[in-house]
Formats: structure tokens, C-alpha cells, sequence
């Protein structure tokens, strides 16, 4: 084993016996080829590679972030629907998966949801957004940005190749020790599992870096700490979060690649290992975890709430304090993740008490959201259905989350369905309701046309439905006794409830097709759609004031600003005096040029990756070589930055001037 | 024309929490003055951020360490394994290479050859020296059985002291990638950034290893 040039890697590694994965795999590859070919032969090569692949443009990597992020939302929700097919035949049976690839696919579900559809969906949307919202240019490190994205993608190839070489972990999305030690997993899935997160992760901890410096180092002119929009306090205190709890991650994960890989004893049975310590460090990372993804979402309905009711945001600085008060608890519930486990009485107690102080700044939240659409004109267009949709599910998920948060009651609810029902309830409902209303309020400033609004309500109505009808039921097998992660079972009083929530699941498939519809007609009929002046909902935040889709750099002369809500107060001017500010005097624009740094050092991670995964050492040293010979190559450009002359810059800017200008004045003459 | 108006002057329900008119505007027209900040600034800001999130890395280990420096199942403790002399000559090579280090920097930012190629050899020689002990160190160890797979103790002070041991080798590297780049490109703004990471990474080795001097070597000779 591991002596010949391919390591362990032999024919033995493709599931020949398996069809599921396999045809699976095949799909995916002939699709792969299918979409590789066609852009080839429409010749649209040259321009995916020099305007998306190597760009550095923040829009751009945080779109493709996105469309990263909903790719793996079908395959992630393949296997929910799969679980869920599993459980409903299941019964006094062994339904059609068996144990161990039933195994592999709820852990890679939970993988691939957190780490490669939450994750890149909030990175995406802060990435498009923030540095429009601060009124720069880009984020403090562009190049670094597309290394990430790139690092990120690798991460998802990695789980993805899985699928058809080799196997993925059997562990569940957290691999505990000892079943994700050597002795009791010895295939190759907890190394997939363990690689992809770790090149992964560290794609997300240069976001972070990259991020936390944005925010706190590069303002338009007048935007105070205190002027930012809500969703840049959300990103910057998500990002603080991930710079602060990332590490924590690589090193446990490193400690465990260690004890599989050299013999290392920190979380073996043996010489001394501590499971425990496994527990509470994955947990110190995994609590903040959810805040990085849910904070961000917070942002979003803050932002969609306050324009769509025509209002400021109701309690700015307490929105802004309950913000970073949620940041600095995160880090102090960590163990409320196993009160079974033997901290005794007195640690639960207090473990509890800090998960419930909790949910005050996030009460202050929902109240702040509430009181904003109070006395407002309310508009109900789908990014507000989303935020309502969020309020109602969040609460219920909150408050089921406060009932774990007791330990007494945790102990009959422990690793019960419940529990499952209770992350969902927050994830869904918090998380992936919070992208999707950033998905369609922002798409328009993404793409510059808007989403068809018919569809989108129908998809918002099947997603909800379909969420309440899959995991209530959940709920009540969880009270029954119901444990997660069970391939079969034999409780007739089950049975109904889990129909129930298959029937949830495919509500929920309906509600993706429909998005998926509504994303092709929406391209289809962009033309009726297209929104000319760049500020479609009557926004209130600085990247309202760019054209949409804004140009490469973002604003033509950088916005000064005033106080909170800076566009809403330059358009109020505007209307009030009834023409728009003069004509700025444009100068020529230094922008960083493009880079295929991050798609090559990304290239040469994805072979490092696959090398350590199956033993061949040879490959990792080349592949190491190569992303180092990659960095040297970026170090010794010498002309890192492009000019954007200033009568380019006149130009566009006097294109969209002209259309807020017919704005303008069809406004003056509608009362 | 719009309620945004009607309320703008007073203090509305809605108006909770915004700050208070004539007070905004004065900080408004001080902070307008106020340009983008200097490149130099921000590379300088973030890698101290990303050095930070090092640092949090390695809290990581030292916990771990500190978990696990009594599960010697049977096997040798600190007290018989670690040598202080050697680690009083690493500790003084690698102090030393903070001090040689920042003279390459003032070498660097007044744009003197003899200064930063001297000083920043020395740093690598001193470096390399630390690196030679350690490596040394850990051979020693591994050949009397007290290799990382012994116990948790050892796995846990083999990864702890080893992740400085890698972080070192990664400078190293960086260092003779950063000899190389002034030498061909000379000290312009961006070569200047990129030594002031440099050393910012060099002095954080430093402080890391002042507390792992610490908390592995002393108090495991000690306790």
C-alpha cells in the first residue's frame, strides 16, 4: 500500500458495483463536458478566461461565489431529497441506499450545505456589495480575493471527485473522533472530507483578512463607522469572526490529519489521546461558524426591509450594537454542542445561560425589523416576502433553540431528530431565506435587469410551504425518540410523520425549479426587465447610486458622504432642488489588473489536495513547487494596475447621469 | 413630496437610534477631508490581521499542548526530554535574527545595499542555526523513542514546536524570495510593502516563541 507512483489510488477506487454514484458521477462529468464544449464552440473561451476566471473585480468573483454557491445547492439538495426518499421506504426495511453510502451522503450533505452553498453565498453577496456600500473602488486586496474564490472551488472539486473516486466520510459533516481515526475509518473519505476543508478553509481565512481590512481601512470620503449600512457592520463582524475562529478549524483538522497520517495520539482511545478535546475545539470553531453564515443574512433583511418600507432601519446603533454583541457571545456557548457529554451540572448551567443571553441582541433584532416596517409603506415585493418569511420561521427556530439550550431538556433531545429540525429551521429559514433575498434585491445591480417577480413569489410560497411540511415533522419524530442519521428503523409511529416530511422535500424541489425558471425567463425577457438608472427599489445605501450593472470602477468620483442612508439623502437633495448635483470633474482611474494567480494556485491546490488524499508524494511536492513558483511568478509583475482614462469614465457616467435625469424629471411631473 | 421629509427635522419614533442633526454634520465635514488611506497603511493593517489569525492558530496548539502535557501514557515527560541550554543557544539565535531583521527593514527603507543584504543574511543564518538545533532536537528525540506517535504529550509537543519549527521554514524561504526580488527590482513601493510583512512575520515568530519558551520548555523543566 502507498509504494507504487499513484499511491493508493488504483482502479478499486470507482465504485463499479455502486450505480447510484457512479451513474451519478457520470451525469456530472458528461455534463461537465457538455457546458465545456459549447462554450468552446460558441469561441466564449477567451472571454470567460480574461473577463471571469482571472478577474479581480470584487463584483465579478463575489457573482461567481454565487453561482458556486447555488451549483452545490443542487447537489446538496440531491442528497436531502435522497435522505429523505431513504427514511419513507425505509420502514422494517433496508431501502434502497445501503448503510454506507447512506453514510457518505448525509455527511456530504451537511458538508457541502455548510462549507460550499452557505459559505460562498454570504461571501458572494458581501463581496458584491461591501466595497459598493463603503464607495470604493474594490476590496483591500483584489488579487488575494480571486485567490480565494478560487481556494474555495478547489474545496467543492475536491468533495465532488469523491463522489466517483473513492468515497467520502462516513462521520457526518463534523468527523468525531475516534470513528473518524485511522482504526475505524480507514478508507480515504474523512481525507477527503479533512483536504477540502482544510485548502478550503484556508480560501475563507484570506477572505476574512481581506474583508476585515476592507471595512475597517477603505471608506469613501465621510462614511464613519457609524454611517455604514447595516450589512457592512454584519459582514465586518462575520469577518472578525472568521479570522478569529478559522484557525481553530485548520489546527484541529490538522491534528486529526496528523493522527491519521503519522501515528499522532491527540484524539486516539490510546497513549493518552483526548476525544473530549476534539469536541470542544471543533465546537469553538463551530459555534462562530453559524454566526459567520447567519450574520450576514441579518445584514441582508436589514437593508431589504428598511428600503422596502420606504423608512430608515428603526434603531440604527442598536442594530449596530446587537450586531457585535452577537459576535463577541458566539464565542462563549461553544459547549451547549454536548452537554451530554460529562462537564457536569455546574458548566451546563452556565453554558445554558450564555446560550440564552443570545437571544436578546437577536430579539433586538427582530423587534428593530418589526418597528421598521411599523408606520411604513410596505412594498411587497418578493426580497420583503423572503424577510417576513425569515421573521416567522426564525423565531420558532430560535425558540426551539432555547429549549436546547437547557440542559436538562437537551439530554432527552440530544442527537435526536429535533435537534435536526431546530438547525434546519435556523439555516433555511435564516441563512439560505436571507441569501435568496439578497439574490433577488441585488441581482438587478448585479446583472441590470430584474428578476421576473411572478415567479420568484411562487418559488418564495413553495420554499416556505415546503420547509414547514418537511421539518415540523421532524419536530414530532424528535420528540417521539427519533435519533438522526438512522438509515432504518422500525417505529410504525414514525412512519406517517417521515412520509410527511418527504413530501416537504419535494414541495421544496418545486420551489427550486421554479427559481430555476425564473432565472431563465428573467434572461429571456431582460429587456422588459432592465432597469435604466441603476436604482430599481427606491434604495437607500451608496450602491443604489451606481449604474447597474456599475462599471469596473464603481463610482466615477468617489461619493461624499453625509450620514447613515448616504444615497437615500443625495436623492432627497435631488429631488427637493429637482435637478441632480453638478457634473463632477473626472480624472483617469487606476484599477488592478487582472490575474490568473488564484485560478493557478488553485489548479496546483486541487492536485495538491488529490495527491495527499490518496499518498502520492511525488504529486504533492510538484504541486507544492507549482503554487509556490506561482507566487513568485505574481511577485515580480511589474505593472500591477491599469488606468481607466477620464473620458471613458465621463462617458458612462454621463450615460447613467442622463437616465436619473429622465428620472428626475418624470418624477416632477407625476405627483 | 416624500414622508422621508415630514420627519427628517424632528425626532419621530423612526428617528431612534440615528444620530442627531447638527452634531452629524459637523463630524461630517472634518471626516470629508479625510482621503482614502496610504497603501502602505492598508497591506501593512491586513497582515497584521492575518498574523492575528496565526496567532489564534497556534492559541489552538498551545491549548492542546496544555491539555495534553500530563498524558505521557508511560512515556518520558518534558522534564527528562528537554535539554535548556540548546534551547537557551535557539532562543538567543532567534532573538538575535528580530534584531537583524529590523536592521534590514531600516536598510531597506533608506535604500542601503551593504545594510539590507547584510542584515538580512545574517537574519537567514540565524534563522537557519535556530531551524539546525531544532531539527536536531527532534531527530534526537525520535531516535530514543520519544518520536510524536509515543504519547499525546509528544504528539502534541512535536506539533506545537514543529508548526514554529514550519512557520521559520516558510520565512526562510520568503527571505531569500525577498533577497532575490530587491535585488532584481530595487526598493520601489510595493518591494518596500512586502518587506514590512516580511518582518512584521519575522518579529511575530519572536513572540510566539517567547511564549512557547515558556509554557513548553521552562515550565516543563520546572514543574
Amino acid at each position: 500500500m502507498g509504494s507504487g507512483m499513484l499511491g493508493k489510488l488504483s482502479w478499486a477506487a470507482i465504485p463499479f458495483d455502486q450505480p447510484i454514484p457512479l451513474v451519478a458521477g457520470a451525469f456530472v462529468v458528461v455534463a461537465i463536458i457538455c457546458v465545456l464544449a459549447w462554450i468552446t464552440l460558441k469561441g466564449w473561451l477567451p472571454y470567460l478566461w480574461e473577463e471571469w476566471i482571472t478577474s479581480v473585480d470584487h463584483k465579478r468573483i463575489g457573482i461567481m461565489y454565487i453561482l458556486l454557491a447555488m451549483v452545490m445547492l443542487l447537489r446538496g439538495f440531491v442528497d436531502a431529497i435522497m435522505m429523505r426518499a431513504q427514511q419513507a421506504l425505509a420502514f422494517r426495511s433496508e431501502g434502497y441506499l445501503p448503510p454506507e453510502h447512506y453514510d457518505q451522503i448525509f455527511s456530504a450533505h451537511g458538508t457541502l450545505m455548510i462549507f460550499f452553498v452557505a459559505m460562498p453565498f454570504v461571501i458572494g453577496l458581501m463581496n458584491f456589495v461591501m466595497p459598493l456600500q463603503l464607495g470604493v473602488r474594490d476590496v483591500a486586496f483584489p488579487t488575494l480575493n480571486s485567490v480565494s474564490l478560487w481556494l474555495t472551488a478547489t474545496g467543492a472539486l475536491l468533495v465532488n471527485i469523491s463522489l466517483v473516486v473513492g468515497e467520502f466520510a462516513r462521520t457526518g459533516w463534523l468527523p468525531y473522533p475516534p470513528l473518524s481515526e485511522l482504526t475505524y475509518s480507514p478508507g480515504v473519505g474523512v481525507d477527503y472530507y479533512l483536504w477540502s476543508l482544510q485548502i478550503s478553509g484556508v480560501g475563507t481565512l484570506l477572505t476574512g483578512v481581506n474583508f476585515v481590512t476592507t471595512v475597517l481601512k477603505m471608506h469613501a470620503p465621510g462614511m464613519t463607522y457609524l454611517r455604514m449600512p447595516v450589512f457592512c457592520w454584519t459582514a465586518l463582524a462575520s469577518n472578525l469572526l472568521i479570522v478569529a475562529a478559522f484557525p481553530i478549524l485548520t489546527a484541529t483538522l490538522a491534528m486529526l490529519l496528523l493522527d491519521r497520517y503519522l501515528g499522532f495520539h491527540f484524539f486516539t482511545n490510546d497513549a493518552g489521546g483526548n476525544i473530549m478535546m476534539f469536541m470542544n475545539l471543533i465546537w469553538a470553531w463551530g459555534h462562530p461558524e453559524v454566526y459567520i453564515l447567519i450574520l450576514p443574512a441579518f445584514g441582508v433583511f436589514s437593508e431589504v426591509i428598511a428600503t422596502f418600507s420606504g423608512k430608515p432601519l428603526f434603531g440604527y446603533r442598536s442594530m449596530v450594537m446587537a450586531t457585535m454583541a452577537i459576535c463577541i457571545l458566539s464565542f462563549t456557548v461553544w459547549l451547549h454542542h454536548f452537554f451530554t457529554m460529562g462537564a457536569g451540572a455546574d458548566v451546563n448551567a452556565i453554558f445554558g445561560i450564555a446560550s440564552m443571553i443570545i437571544a436578546v441582541p437577536t430579539g433586538v433584532k427582530v423587534f428593530n425589523w418589526l418597528f421598521t416596517m411599523y408606520g411604513g409603506r410596505v412594498v411587497f415585493a418578493s426580497p420583503i416576502l423572503w424577510s417576513i418569511g425569515f421573521m416567522v420561521t426564525f423565531v420558532i427556530g430560535g425558540m426551539t433553540g432555547v429549549l436546547l439550550a437547557v440542559p436538562p431538556a437537551d439530554f432527552l433531545l440530544h442527537n435526536s431528530l429535533f435537534l435536526v429540525a431546530h438547525f434546519h429551521n435556523v439555516i433555511i429559514g435564516g441563512v439560505l431565506f436571507g441569501a435568496f433575498a439578497g439574490y433577488t434585491y441585488w441581482f438587478p445591480k448585479a446583472f441590470g435587469f430584474r428578476l421576473h417577480e411572478g415567479l420568484g413569489k411562487a418559488a418564495f410560497w413553495c420554499w416556505i410551504i415546503g420547509f414547514y411540511v418537511a421539518f415540523m415533522p421532524l419536530y414530532a419524530v424528535g420528540l417521539m425518540g427519533m435519533t438522526r442519521r438512522m438509515q432504518h428503523y422500525d417505529v410504525a409511529e414514525w412512519r406517517p410523520w417521515l412520509l410527511v416530511a418527504a413530501v416537504g422535500a419535494v414541495i421544496i424541489l418545486a420551489g427550486i425549479i421554479l427559481q430555476i425558471t425564473q432565472l431563465v425567463v428573467s434572461i429571456r425577457r431582460r429587456e422588459a426587465l432592465r432597469d435604466e438608472t441603476g436604482d430599481p427599489w427606491n434604495g437607500r445605501s451608496l450602491e443604489w447610486a451606481t449604474p447597474s450593472p456599475p462599471p469596473a470602477f464603481n463610482f466615477a468620483v468617489l461619493p461624499r458622504v453625509e450620514g447613515v442612508d448616504a444615497y437615500w439623502r443625495m436623492k432627497q437633495r435631488a429631488i427637493q432642488q429637482a435637478r441632480l448635483s453638478d457634473e463632477p470633474t473626472y480624472g483617469d482611474i487606476e484599477l488592478p489588473r487582472n490575474s490568473p494567480t488564484g485560478f493557478i494556485c488553485a489548479f496546483f491546490a486541487t492536485f495538491m489536495g488529490f495527491a495527499l488524499i490518496w499518498h502520492i508524494w511525488w504529486l504533492v511536492a510538484l504541486a507544492a513547487l507549482g503554487a509556490y513558483a506561482t507566487f513568485v511568478v505574481f511577485a515580480w509583475r511589474d505593472r500591477v494596475e491599469y488606468f481607466i482614462p477620464a473620458d471613458e469614465v465621463a462617458r458612462i457616467d454621463r450615460a447613467n447621469r442622463r437616465a436619473r435625469g429622465e428620472a428626475l424629471a418624470q418624477l416632477a411631473t407625476t405627483p | 413630496m416624500s414622508a422621508f421629509q415630514g420627519t427628517a427635522g424632528r425626532d419621530g419614533p423612526d428617528r431612534f437610534g440615528h444620530e442627531r442633526g447638527a452634531q452629524g454634520r459637523r463630524h461630517a465635514t472634518e471626516h470629508a477631508a479625510r482621503e482614502l488611506a496610504d497603501k502602505y497603511i492598508i497591506v501593512g493593517y491586513g497582515f497584521w490581521i492575518f498574523l492575528l489569525s496565526d496567532i489564534v492558530m497556534f492559541s489552538a496548539f498551545f491549548a492542546s499542548y496544555a491539555v495534553l502535557v500530563g498524558n505521557t501514557a508511560g512515556g518520558p515527560s518534558g522534564r527528562d526530554l528537554f535539554h535548556l541550554p540548546n534551547v537557551a543557544l535557539e532562543t538567543a539565535c532567534l532573538l538575535l535574527s528580530s534584531f537583524t531583521c529590523g536592521l534590514a527593514s531600516i536598510g531597506a527603507r533608506t535604500s542601503s545595499g551593504l545594510w539590507f543584504y547584510g542584515a538580512m543574511t545574517a537574519t537567514f543564518l540565524l534563522g537557519a542555526a535556530f531551524l539546525g538545533i531544532e531539527i536536531h532536537e527532534f531527530a534526537d528525540m525520535t531516535a530514543h523513542g520519544a518520536g510524536p506517535a509515543r504519547s499525546a504529550f509528544l504528539s502534541a509537543f512535536f506539533t506545537l514546536v514543529g508548526c514554529h519549527g514550519l512557520h521559520v521554514s516558510a520565512g526562510l524561504l520568503w527571505l531569500l524570495t525577498m533577497m532575490a526580488q530587491v535585488y532584481a527590482k530595487g526598493y520601489r513601493a510595493d518591494i518596500l510593502r512586502r518587506v514590512l510583512c516580511f518582518s512584521l512575520f519575522w518579529h511575530t515568530l519572536d513572540i510566539i516563541w517567547v511564549g512557547l519558551f515558556t509554557v513548553v520548555y521552562l515550565m516543563g523543566v520546572w514543574q
